[in-house]
């Protein structure tokens, strides 16, 4: 049930993101347009989640951001994921020198401060869009989970299954993708879901330090206007909704891991596929 | 036991496990062969090094000295070949497969990887093999769906896939269910009729050694200290270890064994392997231990019936 009601929390915001300009049409709004007979109102019949100081759609803004902010997440859970998964099972599954020198990179990376260097970097690219940002979350913030794949590729390599595959002579890269692999599905999914948020919310916070290119809109961006004049004004309708939507999107990812969680609990190994409906359930 | 040469053996046999700090001294001066047609068992106590001979047998690690031979040929590292004549069964039918395949995967993996045919037909043959039947339903099952019984026939259908002539089996049936311990047992000795395959059964359980094997092999904390035909160790064992064994197992025709005996050989404990006794590594538990017996280890005594047995008592000179 908790499973359920984070992947709806997830599927939701996704389809908001790809619907989200032919909705705002649909609806009549636009981030952009302004408004001049309803400045800084609160939500009513005209605007549903009430305007900004400028006159803009609070509710049209949102959707808007929504699909820059699951970009980011997105993007940066796939590099991230990538990197991770590339280095964290070569090193677990080849051992020995291989593994020495991914472990070091990847203790390297882990003791690199990501936040600031996030910083440095959006500081030195021009207008650091949702792109640049994501790339910036996914290059430094897979050392982690790669971390945590390598140790559960270690001990995946040691069980019996695998000897077993081994013995009848099994090739490497059938080992790694058919064998090994699938049972890292949920680290690997859990990890997914933890970068996407880390870069939301790393672009937000670089959006609230004001780090972003002007012409896009993101929950971050809409938070740091909203910082602005909202706080002061008591302009609530403004700032909440990306508030809550970030607030949304991490316990979703929460509730997500935790079924993972227990999907993962060795008391259920070996019954794997069960324990998965379960926790699905 | 046979003139032949044997299929695989394992000759004068050490392994030291260095885990940094320690060195644990797992098998000494180990000799163990196996011969087609026949059935081998190696008994003894937890942690007395069965599992780590059958590992060094099927070459997961490299022996600290001595040699693995395969049909004579000393063998140098694992390779296809090797695992195309030896495959070895595990202990826990639900850890040696993956939980995420299907059963044809198994064995039909081990099939195309050796260069046989790999139908359905090939498939459901060796399931039936192993009396999965109706193997068609079988083959499409997921290894939570079965019994540790049927797994374990999985694993060893998946063994036989590569058409070996050595089975290692690292005690197959003590993680099953008593009431289908049987039936592996007599699979496993269809398999050394039907296809001539020499077999190791490794078991803490020398009763059921006495029904299943041809040779049994008594190892005691890494030293092997008695083996020959089964008859002979069972009726007449000449090691005080063996004796041990034979009256703690609960075997009915052999009631009544706890003498005096067993109850001072029983008090200890197995020796720790990183220090273990000088000699014979059984005589702080031996209530015949000699003066000699804490020095050094005995070398072979063998006997008319065809068993040998390492140990002081048997050696006079
Ligand atoms: N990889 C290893 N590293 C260090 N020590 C090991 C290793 N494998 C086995 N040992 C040690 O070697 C000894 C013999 O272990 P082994 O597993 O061969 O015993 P066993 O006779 O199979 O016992 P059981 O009946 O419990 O399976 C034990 O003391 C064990 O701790
Ligand atoms: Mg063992």
């Amino acid at each position: 049930m908790k499973v359920r009601i984070g992947i709806g929390i997830i599927v939701f915001f996704s389809v908001i993101a790809i619907i989200g300009p032919w909705l705002n049409d649909l609806m009549g709004i636009g981030p952009w347009k302004i408004d001049y007979d309803a400045i800084a109102e609160p939500p009513g019949a005209g605007h549903l989640l009430g305007t900004t100081s400028q006159g803009t759609d609070v509710l049209a803004q949102m959707i808007a951001g929504t699909r820059n902010s699951m970009v980011v997440g997105s993007v940066a859970g796939v590099i991230g994921v990538i990197l991770s998964v590339v280095v964290g099972v070569t090193a677990g599954f080849f051992g020995g020198k291989v593994d020495a020198v991914l472990s070091f990179v990847t203790n390297m990376f882990l003791v690199l401060p990501v936040l600031p260097l996030t910083l440095i970097v959006a500081g030195y690219v021009q207008d650091t869009g949702p792109i640049t940002i994501a790339l910036i979350i996914g290059l430094f913030g897979w050392a982690a989970g790669a971390r945590t794949l390598r140790a559960q590729t270690l001990s995946l390599r040691g069980r019996d299954f695998v000897m077993a595959m081994r013995m009848i002579g099994e090739s490497k890269p059938r080992m790694i993708f058919v064998e090994v692999l699938p049972h890292l599905a949920g680290w690997i999914s859990a990890m997914f879901l933890h970068l996407v948020l880390a870069a939301i919310l790393a672009e937000a916070g670089l959006a609230f330090l004001g780090v972003s290119s002007a012409d896009t809109i993101s929950w971050g961006t809409v938070i740091d206007q909203a910082r602005q004049v909202a706080l002061l004004n008591g302009m609530w309708w403004w700032f909440v909704p990306p508030g809550l939507c970030i607030a949304l999107l991490g316990t979703a990812t929460g509730l997500v891991n935790f079924g993972i969680d227990e999907v993962m609990n060795p008391r259920l190994r070996t019954a794997d596929i069960k324990a998965m409906r379960k926790a699905l359930a | 036991m046979p003139e032949e040469t044997p299929v695989l053996a394992a000759e004068d046999v050490t392994k030291h496990f260095d885990t940094g700090r320690q060195t644990v001294r797992a098998l000494e001066n180990v000799t163990l062969r196996l011969y087609r047609g026949r059935i081998a068992a190696l008994v003894g106590e937890s942690g007395s090094g069965k599992t780590t001979l059958a590992r060094l047998l099927a070459q997961f690690y490299p022996v600290t000295s001595g040699e693995i031979r395969l049909r004579g040929e000393v063998v140098s590292g694992p390779d296809k070949d090797f695992y195309g004549e030896v495959q070895l069964v595990f202990q826990d039918p639900f850890a040696s497969l993956n939980s995420l395949r299907k059963v044809e995967h198994n064995v039909r993996r081990a099939l195309k990887l050796h260069g046989h045919a790999a139908d359905d037909a090939a498939v459901h043959e060796l399931l039936a093999k192993v009396n999965l039947t109706p193997a068609a339903d079988f083959a499409r099952k997921l290894p939570h769906e079965l019994s540790g019984g049927q797994r374990q026939r999985v694993a060893i259908a998946r063994a036989l896939a590569v058409r070996p002539s050595v089975l290692l089996g690292d005690e197959p049936i003590s993680m099953l269910d008593v009431s289908i311990r049987l039936d592996v047992l007599n699979l496993l000795a269809r398999l050394r009729e039907e296809e001539g395959l020499a077999l190791l059964y490794i078991t803490h359980d020398i009763a059921s050694a006495r029904y299943l094997s041809d040779d049994i092999y008594v190892m005691y904390a890494g030293q092997m200290v008695e083996g020959g035909p089964a008859e002979s160790v069972i009726q007449e064992p000449k090691h005080p270890y063996t004796r041990l064994l034979l009256d703690s197992s609960p075997d009915p025709e052999r009631a009544g064994g706890s003498s005096a005996f067993t109850a001072t050989a029983k008090l200890g404990e197995p020796p720790s392997l990183v220090d273990p006794p000088p000699g014979c590594r059984f005589h702080p538990r031996c209530p015949f231990a000699k003066e000699q017996c804490k020095t050094s280890f005995p070398p072979r005594t063998e006997f008319a019936d065809g068993s040998w047995t390492n140990c002081w008592l048997h050696n006079e000179s």
